[in-house]
């Protein structure tokens, strides 16, 4: 069967608008992403390595900010949500398929090797900004936070001066 | 009021709230194609701008939004989260990530969305994101300097301006519409569409841009509901077209003596007042905080019945007033002021032997309910002070 077309990005971005108000007023915090990934992180590190865990002042720290441990965390079961949705999304759409998608002049090899890049960077970068572009630009956009949207101008600024030097990934 | 958590919905149910709101973001997500990289990517080079319309749309929604609600005193605007501002991790992470997303084609909440709908890149950017998070946590001794340098601490960016919340709001939706009109016409060119708009598609878009404009131009013209309380209440004063219901010092002390769980005694003094002297059983709420949220169930509830009193002014009226203004509950005003009343029940002088017996029996009647009304406080201590609320500051982002 044929995927079918995607919703209308004004009618889509009004309607990802109405989620995040929602969010913000029964929460009074806005949506995110990156901070399930460090949960996760935190998490198996607590897991695998515990006496390490102990040892580290990061994870301390964690420890004191977050009592109730690393998966019961807003962020964490807001993300479970995000893999059903998206699931559910993709299925009525025709579009939930196992599928490796590229710029056409690259190997899958490459594609993959740059997407572990990408992310290990969005990662990194992600901690040190305090949020990624739902935690700190999106959110932070709707509340008019300064560093939120000081952040936003950066990673898409970035993205743009880095753009021209990494065409072959995507570009004929 | 909201926020609804914690106050409203424990924080047990808000991880249920987090489950279906995730729901509802992962699903609007991939219908507007973000389970795909090729349809992220295209925003820098040109070709597709999706990301852009999308994520414009949502945040400025999302900000008219946050304006409309607490315009109508919806939502408590110092209780949500705004991201704190630490300068150089702010500007230096954003740059990693800006890296990140044109190497990796996907950001960590697209790359989750894409990894749900099998897209095996998106799971490889996943595992990338594990690895850059483990990273940071464990080399997190040696960027803590700049982790936490020039905190600026949660400002907005309309405070930074100067400018009011809504102008910003204003320039940003202007800046977004622009940006929505040129995106298109670079995606038509690089795409190789000549097709512009025609005259309905361009009228509707019009009319549908018109929105936000009219709901800031009503935020920015009209009074949010606290203006419009207080001018309401300046009209009256002005006017002096309210009546008020007056208790007098010995009815109220009678009525705290039996029945001092049905009222409340509030002083609307400021609290240094409160504190040098008050009635006792009487609470603190002064009168310029009492559209506090905090103190909402005093005001809401038609069955709360309110007694205010203050020094001799107005005060108490305006107290009065404004509870009219807050909610449904029974207000009255102490007739005498807090000396008179503390005059008449704990300074009394005893009267002369050939006084009149109603002298006698209201001398009576007072130095045992000044001595009842001690001794309640003393016993009641602990239920007659109110429960210290904190409105706590939400914790947000990505932290």
């Amino acid at each position: 069967m044929k995927p079918k077309a995607y919703m209308n990005p004004y009618l889509a971005g009004f309607f990802l608008g109405l989620i995040l108000l929602a969010t913000i007023y029964i929460t009074g915090r806005g949506l995110g992403a990156s901070g399930a990934v460090k949960s996760a992180v935190v998490w198996v590190v607590q897991s695998v390595a515990p006496e390490h865990y102990a040892d580290t002042q990061f994870y301390n720290e964690y420890d004191e900010t977050h009592p109730d441990g690393p998966l019961r965390s807003w962020l964490f079961f807001e993300i479970i949500g995000v893999l059903i949705g998206a699931f559910i999304s993709g299925v009525i759409s025709n579009r939930a398929a196992l599928k490796l998608e590229k710029g056409p002049r690259v190997t899958n090899r490459v594609r993959i090797v740059a997407a572990i890049i990408g992310g290990a960077l969005f990662g990194f970068g992600s901690q040190l900004g305090r949020g990624c572009t739902s935690g700190s630009a999106l959110s932070g956009m709707a509340v008019m936070s300064l560093g939120g949207l000081l952040t936003m101008a950066a990673i898409f600024g970035a993205a743009y001066g880095l753009a021209y030097f990494v065409r072959k990934l995507w570009l004929k | 009021m909201g926020p609804l958590v914690p106050d409203i919905f424990s924080n047990e149910f808000n991880l249920v709230i987090a489950l279906l709101i995730g729901i509802g973001f992962g699903f609007i997500l991939e219908q507007a194609g973000f389970s795909s990289t090729k349809k992220l990517v295209g925003l820098f080079y040109g070709y597709d701008f999706t990301v852009l319309k999308v994520f414009f749309t949502a945040g400025v929604t999302g900000m008219i939004g946050v304006l409309l609600l607490a315009h109508v005193d919806l939502l408590d605007l110092d209780a949500i989260y705004v991201n704190p501002t630490f300068l150089w991790s702010a500007l230096l992470g954003g740059c990693i990530m800006g890296f990140g997303f044109v190497i990796g084609g996907f950001c960590p909440g697209t790359s989750i969305c894409a990894a749900a709908v099998g897209k095996i890149d998106a799971m490889a950017f996943v595992l990338g994101s594990l690895i850059g998070v483990f990273s940071f946590t464990e080399g997190y001794s040696l960027i803590e300097e700049i982790y936490l340098a020039e905190n600026r601490g949660a400002v907005r960016f309309d405070e930074f301006l100067g400018i009011s919340p809504e102008l910003f709001a204003f320039l940003i939706t202007l800046i977004a519409a622009l940006a929505f009109y040129v995106s298109t016409r670079i995606e038509n060119r690089i795409n190789g569409m000549t097709a512009g708009f025609s005259r309905k598609q361009a009228a509707q878009y019009l009319i549908i841009g018109g929105i936000p404009f009219l709901v800031i131009a009503v935020l920015t013209f009209t009074p949010s509901r606290q203006e419009y309380i207080q001018h309401q209440i300046r009209e009256a004063r002005q006017q002096e077209t309210c009546v008020f219901k007056e208790i007098s010092a010995d009815k109220l002390a009678l009525e705290l003596v039996n029945n001092n769980f049905s009222i409340n005694l509030i002083d609307v003094r400021d609290k240094a007042k409160y504190d040098a002297y008050h009635i006792p059983l009487a609470i603190n709420i002064p009168v310029d905080s009492m559209m506090d949220r905090r103190w909402n169930e005093y005001f809401t509830h038609e069955h709360s019945v309110n007694v205010f009193y203050a020094d001799a002014d107005t005060t108490a009226k305006k107290a009065c007033l404004l509870a009219r203004f807050l909610g449904e509950s029974e207000n009255y005003i102490l007739r005498e002021s807090t000396e008179e009343f503390r005059n008449l029940f704990f300074n009394i002088i005893p009267p002369s032997p050939d006084a009149l017996k109603n002298e006698i029996k209201t001398y009576n009647f007072r130095t045992r309910t000044a001595a009842d009304l001690l001794n309640l406080e003393d016993a009641l201590r602990k239920f007659s002070l109110p429960v210290k609320k904190e409105i706590r500051k939400i914790q947000g982002g990505c932290s």
